[in-house]
Order: structure tokens, then sequence, then C-alpha cells
């Protein structure tokens, strides 16, 4: 029996007991060299464990978490879909696995051609010039492409162009992106029907417009409905268009971003591209140009260097573009991940993208035709791969999004991103990919309609969720107040044997 | 191969409950002309056939399963204990995501915050963050917490010319639209002493590397002396492994402390993923980045942990948050928690030991070789400068196409002086068997 007051599984610290190992390493096979005394540590507060307590550990760990594995986990704008695992064994191929980055180009061909045939691919279904597979991360794809419009600007001279125009419905990396970059922000209002308000973006436009930062389909999961005058109209006043990517999923093989105009996307190959979200990362987030961004692209490229003949296949090697912004990162990217996204494109070529974006269109606006009369939609539109409803009923004003998302776990399903977008009150936003089947849809469906009557009802049960989960509802705000990031004042390595450890 | 579960019947069904007669009417929206272009990408193939494909691309490189490996600069082979990629398996692990709702992410959350206190532990420091994407940009990092911390009144930042080039390159790259002066110091590497006369009252951060990018142990003391007269705070870029017998950084008076954590377990996988550690003091938690876990308490008072000081983050403060980081490397912090908690305080140590003494054991026998000679300025870690008779291009290929060995870096593409000098890396796993090969090798290349 556990008793209140005690962890669901002990610290690792607590775990600890001094003298047991975990693992052992051959002695020396060489001399020994004297240490540098002055320069050795006294102490070093690590745990000390078996192996097995850390398989126990970690494996208790594990199952305190929900996840794509667990089950339903429609976390909107994350594209939590299956993560293939034979994706996992190709990335553990030993050919790819122990190569070091710094190695003669002429020892990791293999590798090298897989990042071309990648840079290629995501071109083509992006419609773009030019791909640079550096970027970490989706806000590093962001920060990536507004230096590029800001490099763009100066060097045509145009100094006065420091404003990137963001939609209020946009992720909260895109203005933070523009900071860091140095630029600033103008915010766009939305229109009544979720898009980008024309009249106001006409308005906004000037010579100071370094350019227009925009997700397509929106955070909203609905499609700019005037995407071509938008994009027109930056266009015209001289500033260029960022593309988040992080909605692809509902796009590859039906439009690309390229063709509309777009001229810097970064593209999500955790989300679109399925490579494991991992407990927070790592995701990968290269970019796509067009034509007139591609000498500004991150360095370094991947290109070939020598041509293929009959018997040989072309030699790559890496290139730096000759206006670079620079390095965005030590090395060559998120490797492991670009290992995996390749295997994933592979497996399902043109038709089989085409078919995942039209599935997890068709999955959203089923869940949606099931849930929209017992929940406020604020806009009345088809959506694609993802929507946003209200977690709110007038008639009960203490029941919040926030307990409906917890009542959700309940059910054993994972809730939806919640209070975002910010232009929604209570927002519950819902993303159920492709893969899931039509039963866990109706299943999950039928919890919303459950918990929505239950608001109505019993109001509690919302309120006192979740019943079911490791831990009872958190306290976010004392973790804040009180703030303990580290543990090593309850767990000193050599613990003052007068101090109570419980105390 | 796709992954979709729909039968057609199931499609059917759907669709009508949509009020839709075809799949494609749900894309009346976009522009007809460019609605539902052909990609130009291969047939698709099935599980195995990918695999098969795969596997041949992969053995076309060579890698160092295969090959002793001599290489570092910043990425290093290491032993992995074969639990931590068991346990990294999990999928409770592998396909999460951000821990957004605590309730149900209990075990990320819990595994995150061991692992901010043994990067704490390791760095001698008081706080560290959930992970940034890599060492470089964890450097890069500290740079814009710099300036938070002294609101635009400093904004000058001093390099170390032994930080890791592409580190310096980074932080060129991040800082490129923030009207700063970044000051890599161009000095040769054997008057590292002349940083000091950079630094100033303009000086917001103050960059070394120790073990520096040479590999060798420079006085961060004097460093942090000159940074702190000055007001300025001092960030150390680190190995971890060396911090299994090295004094930490925090406790000469670092104020940040970061690096690549790939060295904890996790293979170098041609460049990535990676795992960049960051710490400071609690007093500059507030202007820190990066996701952190803190303890709590759960409703009927049971500890247990939550995403904290969310306000610094995009997500909240959009144009104001301190990074624009959202998704990091929560799976490297992973394998970096499992490998430190089955090396613990013993198994670190001797990790540190075993490359400290096979490097020194490769550096006493390379020195005798006619033509070759080893930097001696500074005591080493695990990294030794060489002089070479040749161009180290020269000498590489020749250990790799005579000798199938991966020699070690080219240190004249970065610094002039350094032309000829290669950088040479040992680890645990070198043997002496590796080792004396290399001294071989070498001895017969002059």
């Amino acid at each position: 029996m556990i008793s209140p007051n005690k962890r669901e599984e002990p610290l690792v610290y607590e775990l600890s007991r001094p003298g047991r190992r975990g693992i052992q390493f051959p002695d020396p096979d060489v001399p020994r060299t004297k240490l540098p005394s002055s320069l050795l540590r006294e102490d070093l507060n690590l745990p000390e464990i078996t192996q097995l307590d850390a398989v126990r550990h970690f494996q208790r760990l594990s199952q305190l978490n929900h996840s794509i594995d667990s089950g339903f986990y429609p976390l909107g704008s994350c594209t939590m879909k299956y993560n293939p695992r034979v994706n996992e064994d190709a990335a553990r191929i030993p050919g790819f696995l122990y190569t070091h980055p710094l190695q003669d180009t002429n020892t990791v061909q293999g590798s090298l051609a897989l990042m071309h045939e990648l840079q290629e691919w995501l071109k083509e279904i992006g419609g773009f010039a030019g791909v640079s597979l550096q970027p970490a991360a989706g806000a590093h794809g962001e920060l990536s492409g507004i230096l590029m419009i800001r490099a763009y600007h100066l060097a045509r001279g145009d100094k006065g162009r420091r404003k990137i125009l963001i939609p209020d419905s946009a992720h909260g990396t895109n203005p933070a992106s523009t900071t860091m970059s140095g630029l600033e922000l103008i915010e766009l209002p939305s229109d009544k029907r979720g898009n980008v308000d024309v009249k106001v973006l006409r308005s906004a436009c000037s010579e100071n417009v370094a350019g227009l930062m925009i997700t397509n389909p929106n955070t909203l999961g609905l499609f700019e409905e005037h995407i071509e005058e938008v994009v027109d109209i930056v266009h015209d006043c001289g500033g260029l268009i960022y593309g988040d990517g992080a909605n692809m999923n509902a796009l590859t093989g039906i439009v690309r971003p390229g063709d509309l105009g777009f001229d810097v996307m970064h593209y999500n190959l955790h989300k679109t591209f399925s490579t494991p979200h991992g407990g927070g990362g790592p995701g990968s987030g290269p970019v796509g140009v067009s034509e007139r961004l591609m000498d500004f692209l991150p360095d370094p490229l991947v290109t070939i260097i020598e041509d293929s003949d009959e018997d040989e296949p072309p030699l790559y090697g890496f290139k730096t573009p000759p206006k670079t912004i620079g390095r965005m990162k030590a090395f060559n990217g998120q490797f492991g991940t670009l290992v995996r996204a390749y295997a994933y494109i592979r497996a399902h070529g043109g038709d089989g993208l085409r078919g995942n974006a039209e599935h997890a269109v068709l999955n959203a606006n089923y869940l949606l035709s099931k849930v929209r009369d017992a929940y406020h939609l604020p806009f009345e539109r088809t959506c694609l791969h993802e929507f946003v409803i209200e977690g709110r009923w007038r008639d009960v004003p203490n029941v919040h999004a926030l307990d409906i998302s917890k009542r959700l776990m309940d059910y054993g399903f994972h809730p939806p991103t919640n209070y975002f977008p910010l232009i929604v009150k209570e927002a519950l936003m819902i993303e159920p990919t492709e893969t899931e089947s039509r039963e866990t849809l109706d299943a999950f469906a039928d919890a919303l309609l459950e918990i929505a009557a239950a608001a109505h009802n019993n109001p509690d049960e919302l309120r006192t969720a979740p019943q079911t989960t490791p831990v009872g509802r958190i306290d976010e705000v004392r973790a804040a107040r009180n703030l303990v990031l580290c543990c090593h004042t309850q767990y000193p390595s050599n613990p003052d044997p007068s101090a109570d450890p419980e105390s | 191969m796709n992954y979709l579960p729909h039968t057609t019947e199931d499609r059917n069904d759907m669709l009508a409950a949509c009020g839709v007669e075809d799949i494609s009417d749900f894309f009346a929206i976009i522009p007809e002309k460019k609605r539902f272009p052909t990609l130009d990408l291969p047939e698709p193939l099935s599980e195995m056939e990918v695999l098969r494909e795969l596997k041949e691309l992969a053995e076309s490189n060579a890698d160092a399963e295969h090959h002793p490996c001599f290489l570092g600069a910043g990425a290093y082979h290491h032993y992995v204990p074969a639990l931590v990629n068991h346990m990294l398996l999990r999928g409770e692990f592998l396909t999460a995501y951000t821990p957004y709702q605590p309730e149900v992410s209990q075990g990320t959350l819990q595994t995150m915050f061991e692992y901010q206190s043994m990067i704490c532990a390791l760095t001698g420091m008081e706080v560290a963050n959930a992970s940034h994407y890599d060492g470089a940009t964890s450097a890069a990092e500290a740079v814009i917490m710099a300036l938070k911390h002294f609101r635009g009144h400093r904004t000058k930042i001093v390099l170390s010319p032994t930080l890791h080039p592409q580190y310096s390159q980074v932080i060129y790259t991040y800082t490129q639209g923030m009207g700063i002066k970044t000051l890599a110091v161009n000095e040769p590497p054997d008057e590292l002493d002349n940083l000091n006369t950079h630094i100033d009252e303009q000086t917001a951060l103050v960059i070394m590397q120790y073990p520096n990018f040479l590999g060798e142990l420079e006085d961060i003391e004097n460093v942090a002396k000159a940074s702190h007269d000055n007001g300025a705070l001092l960030c150390v870029v680190t190995n971890p492994i060396a911090m299994g017998m090295l004094k930490p950084p925090g406790e000469y008076g670092a104020d940040i402390v970061v690096g690549e954590g790939q060295p904890l377990g996790i293979p170098m996988s041609y460049g990535g993923p990676y795992l960049g550690f960051f710490a400071t003091r609690q007093k500059l938690v507030r202007q820190m980045s990066g996701r952190l876990v803190g303890e709590t308490l759960d409703v009927n008072g049971k500890p247990s942990y939550a995403l904290t000081l969310t306000p610094r983050e995009q997500h909240i403060r959009r144009d104001k948050a301190t990074s624009n980081i959202c998704t990091n490397q929560g799976l490297m912090a992973t394998a970096a928690a499992i490998y430190l908690s089955v090396l613990g305080k013993q198994g670190l140590r001797e990790v540190a030991e075993l490359c400290f003494h096979k490097a020194h054991y490769a550096s006493d026998c390379i020195d005798t070789l006619p033509g070759y000679s080893v930097r001696r300025e500074r005591p080493f870690f695990l990294e030794f400068v060489l002089r070479c008779p040749a161009p180290v291009s020269e000498i590489n290929a020749i250990l790799f196409d005579d000798y199938g060995i991966i020699g070690g870096y080219d240190l004249g593409q970065d610094h002039d002086d350094l032309k000829n000098h290669m950088l040479l890396a040992v680890t645990e796993m070198n043997t002496r068997d590796d080792i004396d090969a290399l001294v071989e090798a070498l001895g017969a290349i002059k």
C-alpha cells in the first residue's frame, strides 16, 4: 500500500546504496598516467544502483506515461500518428549509428546519399527549389527561415524591412522566432471565418514589411480561403512568405506550398513523417526555399560533387551556400531522425502520402460530425486534419476546457491541446491523425458526448478528474511558487547522518 | 506500405457521416490548378524492401564499429550499456510528447527531473533545464540568456579562441540580428591568457571551453575572476565524461555550464540527434530558456512533477519569451539519465579515467616517433594536439586506405597556425592494440 505522501515511483537517488553498481568497465590495458590531483573532483553525486534497479525504475516510470503506443493521443498540431518500428531499426543499422559526423566524406557516402535523396524528396513534396536538413526542430527551422528573409532584404540593400506579420492564430514559436531574429512583430487579427483578415493585411503591408509568417491550414485546422490573394498582397509590397509547416500532414500530395508562392517553409519530420516524439523530442525541422532564397540556406548542404557514370554512383559532399545565414547547429542535422523520415517517405511514395493527408482529413471531419452538436464550434467550416471546439457551455460556467481534458484521461485518452489557439475561448484542439481507426474515433466521440452530458448533470465528475491516473490532479501553481528543480538538497551525496532525511 | 486502418466500408460510412461523396471533396477550398499535384517520388516499398535499401546505404559507410576511430572534436565514440537502448525503445517513452498534461506524463516528467538533478551534480550547478538541441545551440542560448540578464545594458560577448569553431559559428548565426558585438578572440592558442584583456564592462558573457577544443585544461578560475571583476557572466562549455573525474566548472565559479551530452549514452549517429545540456545558478533561472520540470504535489498530497516556470516560454509569452525553443531533445535526455544511473558514481569515473590513461599512453608513444611531436603546454583529458610531418589530410587518407583507421581532426582548417596539426581523441573504445596500430601506422608515414 502506497501511502499518500510517497512518490508513485521513488527517485533514482532514493534507490541508491553506496557500493552498488550497474556496470563494470575493463581495467586499463595501458600504463596508468598520474592524475593531476589539483584538478580532480572530490565527489560526484550520482546514484549507485544495479542494472536490475535501473531496468525496473525506468520501466515503472515509462508505465506512468500515456503514449501513442498506449492509446489515442489527439494532441492538436502535434500529429501523434503511429510511429513505424521498422524506422527505429533502420536508424540503428551500425553503418548509420556509429559514423562520426566529421569523417572524411569519402567514407560516409551512404549517409550523404540518404541526405541528398531526402533533400530532393522534400523539395518535391513542398514544391521548393532548395532544402537544408540542418534545423533540429520546427522552431529551429522558423529561426533559420526568418534569418534568411532578413538576410535577403539586407543583401538587396533594403534595410528598412524589419516587420514580420503574424496572424493571431499562430503558434507561439512564430513571434518568438521573429524576436530572436531581431525583427519586430505585427499581429494580424483573424476574420469571422478564421482566415487572415485581408483588409487588415492590406493596410499593414508597407515598405517596412520583411514578410508574413503563416500556418496553412492554420491552427484552427482551416485552410486560408484567400491564400493566393494573401500571398500576392505580401509579395506586391516586397515581403516574403514564411510557411509554418506544422500542419503539412493535411497537405502532402494535396497542394505544394511552393506552388502557392511560399518562399520558405519548415517541415516537421516528427509530425508529417512520423519520427517518434520521444517525450519532447528530438524533432527535425528542415527548411525548403524558393529560388530567391537558395543562396541564403543554412550551412552546409549535401550536394553531388561528381555525377554518376555507368558503373559508379555519384560522389556526394558538402557545400556552403554563397550567402548562407551560417550554421544553425553543430554537425549535420538530426541525422538519425532523417533516416526515419527517409524510410517513412520511401515506404509511402507519392500516392501514399496523399492517402495519409486524405484520411487524416476524413478522420478529423468524421470526429467533428459526431461531436458538433454537443460542443460549440467557433467556425462553421469543413476542417482539414484538425479542428477546434470550445470547452465551455454558457449554462455551466464552472466547467472549463481543463476539466474536460482531465476527465478524458479517465476514459484512457490523452487530452487534446487545450487553451490554444488563443483566439478561441477555452479551446480544445483535436487532431486524430490518419492512423486511427473508426472504432477509436467512435469511442473518443462517445467519451466527449458523455462528458458534455456530465458537465450539465454531474459537473463534479469533471472537476475532480482524473480519478484513474497514477497521480491525481496536479498543483502546477505550487511547482512554480515552491521551486524544486533538483533533488540534491533532499539526497546529498554525503548526507549528514544527524539530519533526518524525511524532514 | 501505409498504416491506414480504413476499410472500404469504413471510408464510405465515414464520408456519408460527413455528408461528402468523395474524399477529394474535402479539398474543394484549395486552388484548383494547384490541387493534387503528381509527386515525383519513387514507388512505395514494403517494410522488408525499405530495410534492405537502407542496409545497403549504411554498408557503404565506414563506421567506428569496424574501424578504430580517433576522431573527436565534439562527438565521441563511447560504450553505451545495452539497457539504455532497450529502455529508450519502451513505447511509453518513445511515442509520448512534451508532458503538457502531467497526470498522464509522470514517467517523462520524473525522468527529466532526475536528468536535471544529475546534470547539476556533474556540472556543480544548481539548476539545469530539460535540454537544448546540442552543445552548440546550448552555448548560443547562454548568450541570449546573458543579454536578457543585462537587459540591453551590456552587448558584448567574448568567445575564447579555443571554443569549438562550430559553436562560435552557431553563436554568430543566432545573434546576427541582435545588434550585439560578438568578439571571437583570434589569438594563437598559445596565448590564451590574452582572453582576459578583452573582457570589459560592456561584456555580458565570456564563453570558454573545458577541456577546450584542443583537449586541454585551461585555468577557469583565472577567467572567472576576470569576468566577475568586470561584472560579466562566465559560461563554460564542458565534456560530461570529463566531469567523471575533473572538478566541475561550477566549483570554479562558472555562472552557466553547457555542453554536448552525446557522450552520455548517445551514439554518434553521423551528427545527431544529440543533447544540449544547460545548467546555471538558481538566481538566473528566470532568464533561462527551455523546459524545466519541478516537483510539486497532486490533489492528494502525493509528490509528483510538472513543467514549471512556463511563463518564460514561447507558448505563453510569445514574442517576449526567453527563446523560441519548443520541441527539445527529450529522448536523448532520457538516454543520458539512464546512462548516468547505470554508470553511477563509480562507472563514470572509470570511463573518464580509462579515456585519460589511454589518451596519455597514445600521446607518449606517438611523441617518440620521428617527425611527430605532441603539444604539452597544458594538461589534457582525452584529446591532444599532434604536430605532423605532412598535411593532416594526406596522413588521414593513408591511415584509412592502408590501415583502416579513422584518423584525427585536421586543425589547419580552423587555425592557420595549426597547419599540419591533428587533434586525436582516445576513448575507452580504443584498445591498446588499436593504439599500437595507430602508432605503427603513423611511424610509417613520414
